[in-house]
């Protein structure tokens, strides 16, 4: 790998380890078929259609490689739902919807790498029995759409995809499917009604994966175009020996996007959990803006529930519980999880001592407001109510009850809805009021009147 | 009754971008195009909706009356269900945006950097009155009808920020000091 040379000013930082973003920025690379292949691209495929399928299945269940659209569930095991005596066909969905705010990865995959995805999607696509796959691509990618449709169509003319896949007798058409801007396409039980051309309303669980039932009621396995990747990876390397990256239950690489005020933001692919919060702030990121001093952090996407820079974690129990600062934190599932928010979909969003909080937040109910589906009444009057009230803080026109309001409308949201889009839009909220209540409650006042005209004005771009 | 209601939903509102689109005609190459994606949906024409407003709206700019009628005669389903599904979604719109549309990332990433200034900057050089924006009218056409400004949800360029489209067209560090080149770069 060392003879990879990338574009000026857009090569790796020393600590990453670049598998899936290996020909990201690469000096020489294009999106073509023939570019992929003298780099040694399909060979994996080659390798695997030559395996038993659930050989494949327990390489990806060996490897311990966790979803990285969000949840973070074992891919493997995750296949290993399609019921036994299935006689339906499968299908295979790709998720690229890639919608939660913070997160910029799957972006520079589908415009700077379509084969490697092709790759995995044909080499999943036989593991599960898939004949028929689906890339399910945001609207705002028209370019990436493209881009992915000519890949196909050279993967086809060159027997990779269709009709008996190098002769193995293995069928797969791939087909790209337009989103229309809307955030709830991600979900994948809203994704697949969306595919089926009704309005991207949540299925009602159970069935609880649509593993059993999805796609036209028939098995459908739904991945992210991150780890559908990796499992080009894991054929190549072997589950056991791609477990060896990362730590424990957290394997892999895993692409880290840092978004905010930080002097580097940026897409970083590191081993799971190899790197803590200080490290990727502060030496990978190159620390905080001149003059400023790191604030908050958003770990993993909006949704996931915000840290303090000065917080003290009590992790694990009774023998083994200890104090975990927050620059300490081990970038993975496991401890993100221990520290009361997630790893989600990989998006740090990183706010300096100049952002107030009570903006942040209303950016963010602005957000869920928009994008509920409106299928619940919690979440769908829920977020309107939690936006009007943030509204107010921000114009400074709340009194000081409005910030119990607010958290209490958040807890009648979480875990009384259809679908995640209701703790996804009330985590959020929950954990800038219980992290910040005094800054929130210094900006309302029992007058409802804290802010002039003067003031609001130059407030009104929530910036410096 | 039920049928006016309907009527009256499916029926574009005037707007200074119509003099950009033609309108929408079912032309041999439109029916090729919606064909070969319907082919991709063996088991459900319904599948075929979204791509097929797609096709509509990347021709003639907006989802008309007639359109929709074509969508639901092509795919043998109601016109409600064609209507449903423009009417949740977003990147559908049922009157004429400008000729080049801005769509300006709202979410936090990018309003950090800037995203919201830009918009206003944007507004103040086409002439765009943003007061005008509703709910249910996201988007705001300059008088001359050559300019039309939207807000989008993060855009998935975070750590690039701002980031905006205009028409198919990426742009990411676009701070608000950009504004002006952003709309040399579309000049009529
Ligand atoms: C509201 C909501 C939005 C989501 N958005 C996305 C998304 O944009 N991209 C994605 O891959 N997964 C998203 N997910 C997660 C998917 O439902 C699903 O878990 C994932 O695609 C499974 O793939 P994985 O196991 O490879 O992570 C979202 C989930 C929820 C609840
Ligand atoms: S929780 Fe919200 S987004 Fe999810 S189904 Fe209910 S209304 Fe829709
Ligand atoms: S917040 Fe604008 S691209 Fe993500």
């Amino acid at each position: 790998m060392s003879d990879i040379k990338y574009l000026p000013g857009k090569e790796p930082h020393p600590s990453e380890h670049r598998l899936i973003f290996k020909n990201i920025d690469r000096e020489g690379w294009d999106t073509s078929i023939d570019t992929y292949i003298a780099d040694g691209g399909y060979e994996q495929l080659k390798k695997a259609i030559t395996m038993e399928p659930s050989a494949i299945t327990n390489e990806v269940k060996a490897s311990g490689l966790r979803g990285r659209g969000g949840a973070g569930f074992p891919t493997g095991v995750k296949w290993g739902f399609i019921p036994p005596n299935n006689t339906k066909p499968v299908y295979l969905i790709c998720n690229a919807d890639e919608s939660e705010p913070g997160t910029f990865k799957d972006r520079y995959i589908l415009h700077q790498d379509p084969h490697q995805l092709i790759e995995g999607m044909v080499i999943s696509a036989f593991a599960v029995g898939a004949k028929v796959a689906f890339i399910y691509i945001r609207e705002e990618f028209p370019e990436a759409a493209l881009t992915i449709e000519r890949a196909i169509e050279e993967a086809r003319a060159k027997s990779l995809v269709g009709k008996d896949i190098l002769g193995s007798g293995f069928d797969l058409e791939i087909w790209v499917h337009r989103g229309a801007a809307a955030y709830i396409c991600g979900e994948e039980t809203g994704l697949i009604e969306s595919l089926e051309g009704k309005r991207p309303y949540p299925r009602i669980k159970p069935p609880y994966f649509p593993a059993a039932l999805g796609l036209y009621m028939a098995p459908t396995i739904v991945n992210n175009v991150e780890s559908l990747c990796h499992v080009k990876h894991i054929i190549e390397m072997g589950g056991a020996e791609y477990a060896k990256l990362g730590v424990e239950r957290n394997t892999g690489t895993r692409i880290l996007c840092v978004s905010g005020d930080v002097k580097n933001p940026g897409y970083y692919e590191v081993q799971v959990g190899k790197v803590t919060m200080g490290e990727l702030l502060n030496d990978i990121c190159g620390g905080p803006k001149d003059g400023r001093s790191f604030k908050a952090v958003i770990p993993g996407g909006s949704s996931s529930k915000i840290l303090r820079c000065e917080e003290v974690f009590k992790i694990g129990k009774g023998e083994d519980a200890k104090d975990l600062a927050f620059w300490d934190i081990q970038m993975d599932f496991d401890t993100l999880a221990a520290c009361g928010t997630m790893a989600g979909s990989g998006g740090v969003i990183v706010l300096d001592d100049s952002r107030k909080m009570s903006w942040v937040l209303n950016n963010i109910n602005h957000f869920y407001a928009h994008e509920s589906c409106g299928q619940c009444t919690p979440c769908r009057e829920g977020n309107g109510w939690m936006k009007k009230i943030s509204d107010r803080i921000v114009n400074g026109l709340a009194a000081p009850e409005d910030i119990q309001t607010l958290e209490d409308v958040a807890y009648q949201i979480d875990g009384k809805t259809i679908c995640a889009f209701g703790e996804a839009s009330s985590w959020p909220v929950e954990a800038i009021i219980s992290k910040f209540r005094d800054e929130l409650t210094a900006e309302t006042s029992e007058d409802n009147q804290r802010l002039s005209k003067e003031q609001l004005q130059r407030e009104a771009y929530l910036t410096k | 009754m039920s049928q006016d209601i309907l009527e009256n939903s499916v029926t574009s509102q005037p707007s200074s971008g119509d003099k950009n689109f033609k309108p929408f005609e079912a032309s041999a190459e439109i029916e090729a195009l919606a064909d070969e994606r319907i082919a991709h949906y063996p088991v459900s024409k319904l599948s075929a909706v979204l791509p097929l407003l797609h096709i509509v709206q990347h021709h003639f700019g907006f989802i008309s009356k007639e359109s929709i009628t074509w969508v639901a005669e092509k795919l043998e389903i109601e016109k409600i269900k064609v209507l449903s599904v423009v009417t949740f979604y977003p990147a559908f719109r049922q009157s004429a945006p400008g000729k080049f549309h801005y769509r300006v990332c709202r979410t936090l990433s990018c309003a950090m950097a800037g995203s919201h200034e830009l918009m206003d900057k944007i507004c103040e050089i086409t002439n765009i009155d943003r007061s005008k924006l509703s709910h249910h009218h996201p988007i705001v056409v300059s008088p001359c009808g050559n300019y039309s400004v939207e807000f989008a949800e993060c855009l998935a360029s975070c750590g690039s920020a701002p980031a905006c489209l205009v028409n198919d067209d990426f742009h990411d560090n676009v701070g608000p000091e950009k504004a002006q080149a952003l709309i040399d770069q579309y000049s009529v």
